[in-house]
């Protein structure tokens, strides 16, 4: 399972990109484990404002996820 | 309504783009088409009374080509469009330097303007870039505004 980290996100975490061998199986258990990591992750993590995506598309996280699924953690876009 | 699928263009890019050139590549696409609409976003001095020397942009390699892709093919279906180029760039831009070009043609004025409004609506709120303000000797992550989510609200009513 790839795991990405974008913006303000990847800059608090110190982490753009990584690899999981666990297998959560919704976007949320996949949040709570790595929410588990520190204080850091479980405070960046548990904002309302973070957005995620499976599979490079905007999701809930009450979304099912699987082995070989990208998942990416964001903040609000702000592009243009 | 002219059956017809645009020539969709999507580049992004951390080199800068020719505005002419991106002009003629809709002007010359089909004769069919009278009316050319484009948007260019420029990086500015200020922000929120804040004195701005440049602007930082990160994007999600993948998931932005297959978001801007997917804004092209929605306003084709709601529009009958000509040509459509979408074109952000990414890395670190100074002052006054391009961001973005939207540019959409149709047969006549009310349908590329419309077209063009709802892209850059859009772009804002779905596409995945993040944009970091370097003031005198600090950056700031830029916040999204209400402004932007009721900009883009405004075409689901």
């Amino acid at each position: 399972m790839k795991i990405l980290f974008f913006g303000q996100l990847r800059e608090q975490l110190g982490v753009a990109e990584l690899c999981l061998d666990e297998r959560p199986k919704t976007v949320h258990a996949l949040r709570e484990l790595l929410a588990a990591k520190g204080e850091i992750w479980q405070q960046s993590l548990s904002s309302k404002q973070v957005l995620v995506a499976v599979n490079q598309t905007i999701c809930d996280f009450d979304t099912a996820i699987e082995a070989n699924d990208e998942i990416a953690f964001f903040p609000p876009v702000t592009g243009g | 309504m002219v059956e017809s699928t645009p020539l969709i263009t999507i580049l992004v890019q951390q080199s800068d783009f020719e505005h002419g050139e991106e002009y003629q590549r809709l002007k010359n696409h089909d004769t069919q088409y009278g009316a050319i609409v484009t948007f260019t976003g420029l990086v500015r001095d200020t922000n929120l009374g804040e004195s701005v020397s440049g602007l930082f942009l990160e994007h999600y390699p993948g998931m932005t080509e297959k978001v801007l892709d997917d804004l092209a093919k929605q306003a084709s279906q709601k529009w009958s469009l000509g040509a459509i180029t979408i074109i952000h760039r990414i890395g670190m831009l100074d002052i006054n330097q391009q961001i973005v070009f939207v540019g959409v043609s149709s047969q006549h004025r009310s349908e590329a303007f419309e077209a063009c409004q709802f892209l850059m609506d859009f772009l804002k709120t779905q596409a995945p870039f993040w944009k970091k303000e370097v003031r005198e000797g600090s950056e700031h992550w830029i916040e999204k505004r209400q402004s932007d989510e009721l900009a883009a609200q405004k075409w689901t009513k």
